[in-house]
């Protein structure tokens, strides 16, 4: 398990050390400290789907971070790499808990999932009406979305992996260029979050044959808090800067990307454990 | 890895000592604060919020206190105009969001409560709140969490307070703002009515009333031209039965601020004038009997004015395309009796025409008459008439000089065999429209002009019908040659042949 904090850096507001606080609480002191292992102490799932055909490569391309210090590399490069074709399903995800009863809602722990974890099924192994099969799991924690990544033998994508991948259009690899694609993606930014969940059918694939990275729910990405980081180390407090209000945009290349900004605000308002009616996931993995 | 071991008991109790309501597990917040025992000791209360366009009433304590607010934000779709809905972001639920009012010296315990179906983070700027981000980073909230953070209240005034979460001018321009005033220690001189206003842009993706769900146009927010302005979050927020209703003789004060997330107001009440002014929402009223005050965005003003007489009384913002075509509008209705001699209303309506009275058709008929005949006038007069000839010689001559001598020669007499003469010209003198066509259209092939053929090509000349008129009358009145003048009518009847 590596203690290291990632310095892949974008976005918006905060401080470098409460993120680095964050980033350590959440995801190492604590488990250093405990001793919880999340590595590894997941069943393996007999139909490990790693080389299924629910997953596509995204060629590789570059990503660049809608925030950066002067430090930063104005773009980075991202090796190619295969995505699941849809967000996770309450019923992948049923599966996930069945095999493994530490997660289920009732006996998950407090640190890895707050009180709202699956807090729409109806039971521990009952998604319910509220929870159709085939629409996205919500209200997952980032803890939990890695553990069915171990389990399933993939990985959450990076931010980088996931956002390049969310650029492509519908036909091109720059949707925001794409008149009816940003159309799209601004009418489901603009709708609440529905009562219940649609099908993961129902989203139009992309490019790359990848569906709903736009259009159903929001995702987790590995490396989720390392959103709003300053990009000054520690011992510069002096410089922390929190870019609320028009310092949102401070150190922002593209600020007409306001799709990408929200984004951004979201991962940068979450800790680990927590889970929202808008929040879940899909899996990565590398080419081998 | 596979061995579990016990939570050391100091992570444990970090853990567990986070406010209830705060995420579980870890957490950057700070943890409560500690309030020293004489701001301990202050009484507690539960601030009043309303909804637009009331007011909570006004504080009558003369001491300082703790004061709890508890705002919730919700994204909830409402209407914006008739048959055209917005999903709206808001502060309580409503667009501006609720009215927070407390007194200087107060320490606000004060709760942001982000609704478990938003789909994003929001937080909270109260420009009332001196401190990083006016509490924004302290409040940064995600779905289905609450924030709380706790400010002293140093500056009275009447304060914006606004969503600051990337992208900030989507949040301002989805309603995220509303207004929190902080009475100064002696509180503000009492009035009859108060009413809180708040104007706002909206830019969507269809036009002013196009029906449906309406989409945010990133395009149009950041070009800041908004499909929508409007006084309250929605196209009538202040019309008809949800007018502002007040009574002759009330002393009305309006807390009117600017959410934006761009334009300025030059707001203006049509038919009153303020008689006080709170410019910026300070504390001092800066001016009076004022017709029209400007209102930045992200700002204030507090305006105060008496009602003398009944009527509708319409809020505009100034700018008044945005009145007439965005929805900037908004009433006050007043009733009660009329004072008819500070306002008699129509008095008199009786017919009037103007330029166009009889005296005035009939002196101006009288003066075309009289144009008329002193034209004929000069017309028929001989000398005036050789004159016109005389001018027209000089001009065409020009003319002459410049597009003809070259192949009629100065002289008028041609090239032998080549270019037919003009001077004592047979052909030229047969037929006058046919030299007016012929130089408008030129001419080309065999002619006989005193007996000899000549067979070459005159192109047509570019003048304009006063310099064909002109150069003929030339050349028919010049090298011995005589004729009539040729008039620019004679020029133009040729040119509207139908041939």
């Amino acid at each position: 398990m590596t203690a290291t904090v990632r310095r892949v850096r974008p976005p918006v507001c905060g401080s470098a050390l409460c993120n680095v606080i964050r980033y350590t609480c959440a995801g190492v002191a604590l488990l250093v400290l405990t001793g919880v292992a999340l590595g590894g102490s997941e069943i393996e799932n007999p139909n490990s789907k790693i080389e299924n055909a629910a997953m596509r490569m995204v060629p590789s391309g570059t990503y660049v971070p809608l925030q950066r210090s002067t430090k930063d590399p104005e773009q980075v490069p991202v090796a190619a790499f295969r995505l699941d074709t849809a967000p996770v399903t309450n019923a992948d995800f049923l599966a996930f808990v069945t095999a493994n009863p530490k997660w289920r809602r009732s006996a998950v722990s407090r640190l890895f999932a707050d009180t709202s974890y699956l807090e729409h099924w109806t039971g521990d192994l009952e998604p319910g009406l509220r929870a159709p099969l085939d629409a996205p799991v919500v209200r997952v924690s980032w803890f939990a979305a890695r553990a069915y990544a171990r389990w399933s033998g993939k990985r959450l994508p990076s931010t980088a992996e996931w956002e390049l991948a969310a650029a492509a259009g519908y036909t091109t690899a720059f949707g925001k260029n794409e008149p009816d694609f940003n159309r799209d993606l601004y009418a489901w930014l603009a709708r609440p979050v529905p009562e219940v969940l649609p099908s993961v059918a129902t989203a139009k694939p992309t490019l790359h044959g990848v569906r709903g990275l736009h259009g159903l729910v929001w995702e987790w990405v590995d490396d989720f808090n390392t959103a709003m980081v300053t990009g000054e180390s520690r011992a510069d407090t002096g410089l922390e800067r929190d870019l609320f209000c028009g310092a949102g945009a401070a150190g922002a290349k593209e600020t007409s990307d306001y799709a990408a900004f929200m984004r951004s605000a979201l991962r940068a308002s979450l800790k680990a454990n927590n889970t929202t009616t808008s929040l879940g996931f899909r899996c990565a993995a590398s080419l081998r | 890895m596979k061995t579990s071991r016990v939570i050391p008991a100091a992570l444990l109790a970090l853990v567990l000592a986070a406010p209830a309501f705060a995420s579980e597990g870890p957490t950057d917040a700070k943890g409560p604060v500690l309030l020293p025992p004489d701001v301990q000791a202050l009484p507690v209360e539960q601030a009043i919020l309303t909804a637009p366009p009331h007011v909570p009433p006004p504080i009558k304590r003369k001491h300082a206190a703790r004061v709890v607010v508890n705002l919730e934000v919700r994204e909830v779709v409402m209407r914006i105009a008739d048959g055209a809905e917005y999903t709206f972001w808001t502060y309580g639920g409503s667009v501006p969001g609720s009215f927070i009012r407390i007194r200087e010296g107060d320490v606000v315990e004060f709760t942001l409560n982000n609704h478990p179906s938003s789909k994003l983070p929001h937080n909270i700027d109260l420009h009332a709140v001196t401190g990083p981000g006016g509490g924004a980073a302290s409040t940064f909230t995600a779905p289905g969490h609450g924030s709380k953070f706790t400010f002293k209240a140093l500056n009275p005034g009447l304060y914006v307070y606004h969503c600051a979460t990337a992208p900030v001018p989507m949040h301002i321009g989805n309603g995220m703002y509303g207004l929190i005033l902080v009475e100064p220690k002696d509180g503000l001189p009492s009035v009859d009515k108060e009413f809180y206003v708040m104007q706002g842009e909206f830019y969507t993706q269809g036009g002013f009333g196009a029906s449906g769900l309406q989409t945010f146009d990133m395009a149009k927010s950041i070009d800041e031209h908004p499909t929508y302005v409007l006084f309250n979050g929605s196209v009538g927020a202040l019309v008809g039965d949800k007018a502002l209703d007040t009574k002759v003789g009330d002393h009305v004060r309006v807390y009117f601020g600017v959410g934006g997330p761009n334009l300025t107001s030059s707001f203006h009440v049509i038919g009153e004038i303020f008689d006080k002014v709170w410019t910026e929402g300070g504390m001092k009223y800066a001016q009076e009997h004022v017709q029209t005050t400007m209102v930045p965005s992200g700002g204030s003003a507090i305006l105060e004015f008496k009602m003398d007489v009944p009527g509708t009384y319409v809020l505009v913002d100034h700018s008044l395309s945005r009145a007439f075509n965005k929805g900037a509008l908004g009433m006050l209705k007043a009733s009660g009796p009329e004072d008819r001699v500070i306002y008699s209303g129509k008095e008199i309506d009786a017919v009037y025409f103007g330029a166009a009275a009889e005296e005035g058709s009939a002196s101006a008929r009288r003066e075309a008459e009289l144009k008329a005949k002193i034209a004929a006038e000069i017309k028929s007069n001989p000398a005036i008439a050789s004159l016109t000839k005389e001018v027209q010689l000089e001009r065409g001559k020009q003319v002459y000089m410049a597009s003809c001598f070259a192949c009629h020669l100065p002289d008028g007499k041609g090239m032998a065999n080549v270019f037919p003469p003009l001077a004592g010209s047979d052909y030229l003198k047969a037929d006058r429209d046919r030299a007016i066509r012929i130089v408008l259209k030129g001419l080309t092939g065999p002619v006989t002009v005193n007996g000899v053929n000549y067979n070459s090509a005159m192109p047509p000349q570019p003048l304009t019908d006063e310099q064909v008129a002109d150069v003929l009358t030339y050349v028919t009145n010049s090298w011995g040659n005589e004729g009539p003048a040729t008039t620019v009518d004679d020029v133009r009847r040729v040119k509207n042949e139908t041939h």
